[in-house]
């Protein structure tokens, strides 16, 4: 579904990712670890198409299609998801305004239908419920007064409705505390299906206690230097990142 | 001498002397309004229309931007009397008492001036300026004087229209009354309305006016409003028309103690458009919110310039401005907090934000504060920017069109300052109206 070649990328000049390889393929969930600095999060909004994220060379093919001449939205209608280390904060635009737009949108793109308002109404309630979401949190401005947990409730949601093919969860778990690492792990657990792929960024192996992936890759200085399986996690938990910065130096 | 100074004139302003001296004999008013129009037609002819030299006007020159000036109307016909009608929609599907001028002038069988709710006196200014009402010989042209204000004077020299509103103490309007102001002759004129509310003690009114435009007019509208101790006026004007529209309107307030005031002004349209407001406290304890937002796209020009003159204290006063400036536009907002030497415990804050939509437009603010008193607290900010780059890349990212998602954010924009506005209809058609707007820009 995700193949990641050779992806080179700059931020204001500086070249953060070098010659990235990644596949996925759909049914599989990938963790992407690595220390402070690797690239991870730049991997996350080259793949969302953040401006000022600029793939130098490679390509980013989501079922063999390059996506980097697309725009964000077309990504999104193509099926990508990103959810956001920092989700931001919009006032004045209403949680459920922004849901609607969002939905109808992507619906329109593919040809569908618009949602009608019961319909739309129904869908929220129940994926809110679902993520302990209080109904009156919708109607405030998008992120406006939430806390560090709901927010991230709160991308969680929209990737329930949202449905995308590919997820990928940038640091989900950090600023959460343990109840609402539950919640949010067990959002993103019932979203998994053979058809869905998704790529979890995370610092620490703590997230990977609740959301379990079939492929783990270790990510220093801008490439993967390491692939394994659910216990590389457990590993560098016991071990650090140490070894693979020195490994990226060496290679590079 | 006398060759050389009448050599400095403009075209528009020997324009309008003419124009006064065809027209002063068949302007209403009796002997005495006659001696205010004469008076107030010589300082203007003393200042002419006002240029960039002086300070208020410094980024609206009306002297370069207003080269000729359009004849007086005639009298409505049929045709322009429908446009009118649909011009009083702008404000949606309020429940008001309508109040309809047609090239400034009065049209009962378009108003509502019966079944009006008790207490409230409606009467058409050429009527009450013929007569001689108490009201316009106690009030008119005497409830802020402004200085030099060659638009104001102008106003007072050719006023031939406009309402006089009177809610007795005590009173609580029911419906809104919405003043539909219509230029919508076929020929281009010069429009001169002029308006007089008093709201007395303890009284509650609100009060919409509307203006909308057919091409080519030229309007200079003012209204006088007294608000009475303990008085509540909320004061809304929706201003729209064609992108060769000349609109000035002058508000001038005198707000007695412990009262209430929300003003809010909402620009649409209109090629170049001065709204000035002179708001100034009379009596302690009033809250006063002066309000506004403005759309502007093309070459659009729309000038705010308030002075929020505390000369009681113990007042709070609002002043936030929003504004969205698309194309080669231009946006103007100057505010001037005083506060008097005995004005002790003021509260006074003036905000105004900017939105560019594009590279070539413009902003222009300057906030003042002329404090004499030393117990206040009074402040002032402004922002101007583009769109958050960043809440654009979220709302794209979640498959929302880069079009779509800069509505999405220009709506937030604005519907911060519309939120002040506290009739919920009112609220909805402004939003309607702002959502039109992004339509318009979208395709």
């Amino acid at each position: 579904m995700l193949e990641v070649k050779n992806l080179h990328v700059e931020v204001d000049g500086k070249q953060i990712l070098q010659g990235l390889d990644l596949v996925v393929n759909k049914g599989e969930v990938h963790a992407i670890m690595g220390p402070n600095g690797s690239g991870k999060s730049t991997l996350s909004y080259v793949m969302a198409g953040k401006p000022g994220y600029e793939a130098t060379h490679g390509e980013i093919l989501l079922d063999g299609e390059n996506i980097l001449e697309m725009q964000p939205d077309e990504r999104a209608v193509k099926g990508l998801f990103l959810a956001f280390q920092y989700p931001l904060e919009i006032p004045g635009v209403a949680t459920m305004t922004f849901l609607r737009t969002a939905l109808n949108a992507q619906r329109k793109a593919r040809g569908q239908a618009e949602l009608s308002t019961p319909e739309f109404l129904k869908l929220v309630r129940d994926a809110a419920a679902k993520l302990e979401i209080n109904p009156d949190m919708l109607r405030r401005g998008v992120n406006v007064g939430f806390s560090g947990g709901e927010k991230k409730r709160n991308e969680i949601l929209q990737m329930a409705l949202l449905q995308p093919r590919l997820c990928v969860l940038d640091e989900t778990d950090s600023g959460l505390d343990i109840d609402a690492l539950k919640i949010v792990s067990e959002g993103v657990n019932r979203l998994r299906s053979p058809d869905r792929a998704m790529v979890v960024i995370t610092h620490y192996q703590r997230l990977l206690d609740h959301i379990v992936p079939d492929v783990v890759h270790v990510l220093s200085k801008g490439r993967i230097v390491k692939t394994g399986g659910k216990e590389l996690a457990l590993e560098l938990e016991a071990r650090g990142y140490a070894e693979y910065q020195d490994e990226a130096a060496l290679a590079s | 001498m006398n060759a050389e100074v009448l050599s400095l004139k403009t075209g528009a302003e020997l324009a309008l002397a003419e124009t006064y001296a065809a027209a002063k004999a068949k302007l209403p008013g009796d002997g005495r309004v006659a001696a205010l129009r004469e008076a107030a037609f010589r300082q203007f002819d003393d200042t002419g229309l006002p240029s960039w030299r002086i300070e208020q006007w410094h980024y609206t020159d009306l002297r370069a931007l207003m080269r000729d000036v359009r004849p007086l109307p005639g009298a409505p016909d049929a045709a322009a009397k429908a446009r009118a009608n649909d011009a009083g929609r702008l404000i949606g599907d309020m429940d008001v008492r309508r109040i309809v001028f047609v090239d400034g002038v009065f049209v009962p069988e378009l108003s509502d001036l019966q079944n009006l709710s008790p207490g409230l006196t409606i009467r058409p200014m050429a009527q009450a300026l013929a007569a001689g009402d108490p009201l316009v010989a106690a009030h008119l042209g005497k409830v802020v004087a402004t200085e030099r204000e060659g638009v104001v004077s102008l106003n007072t020299a050719l006023m031939r229209d406009g309402a006089l509103i009177h809610v007795a103490k005590g009173a609580t309007v029911e419906h809104p009354v919405h003043l539909v102001f219509a230029a919508t002759g076929d020929k281009p004129a010069s429009v001169f309305t002029r308006s007089l509310i008093v709201v007395e003690e303890g009284a509650r009114a609100m009060v919409v006016e509307s203006h909308d435009a057919a091409a080519g007019h030229q309007v200079n509208t003012a209204i006088e409003l007294i608000v009475g101790d303990k008085a509540h006026v909320d004061h809304i004007k929706i201003t729209a028309g064609p992108a060769d529209l000349v609109h000035i309107s002058s508000l001038m307030a005198a707000v007695g103690a412990h009262a209430r005031l929300n003003d809010f002004a909402f620009n649409i349209g209109g090629g170049v458009v001065r709204n000035q407001l002179f708001v100034r406290f009379d009596g302690e304890g009033t809250v006063a919110s002066l309000r506004g937002a403005s759309l502007l796209k093309g070459k659009q020009h729309a000038d705010t310039t308030l002075i929020a003159d505390h000369k009681a204290g113990g007042c709070q006063s609002r002043e936030v401005f929003a504004s969205v400036l698309d194309g080669e536009s231009r946006g103007v907002f100057q505010g001037k907090i005083i506060v008097r030497p005995h004005a002790q415990k003021t509260d006074a804050k003036m905000m105004t934000r900017s939105l560019l939509l594009s590279e070539t437009a413009e902003a222009d603010s300057k906030p003042e504060l002329e404090i004499f008193a030393d117990d206040v607290q009074c402040g002032h900010g402004a922002t101007a920017g583009a769109l958050d780059e960043d809440l654009k890349f979220y709302l794209m990212a979640r498959g929302i069109p880069e079009v779509e998602a800069e509505a999405l954010l220009v709506q937030a924009f604005i519907g911060e300052a519309i939120e002040g506005i506290e009739h919920a209809g009112l609220r909805d058609a402004l939003m309607e109206h702002v959502v039109a707007w992004l339509r318009a820009r979208g395709g």
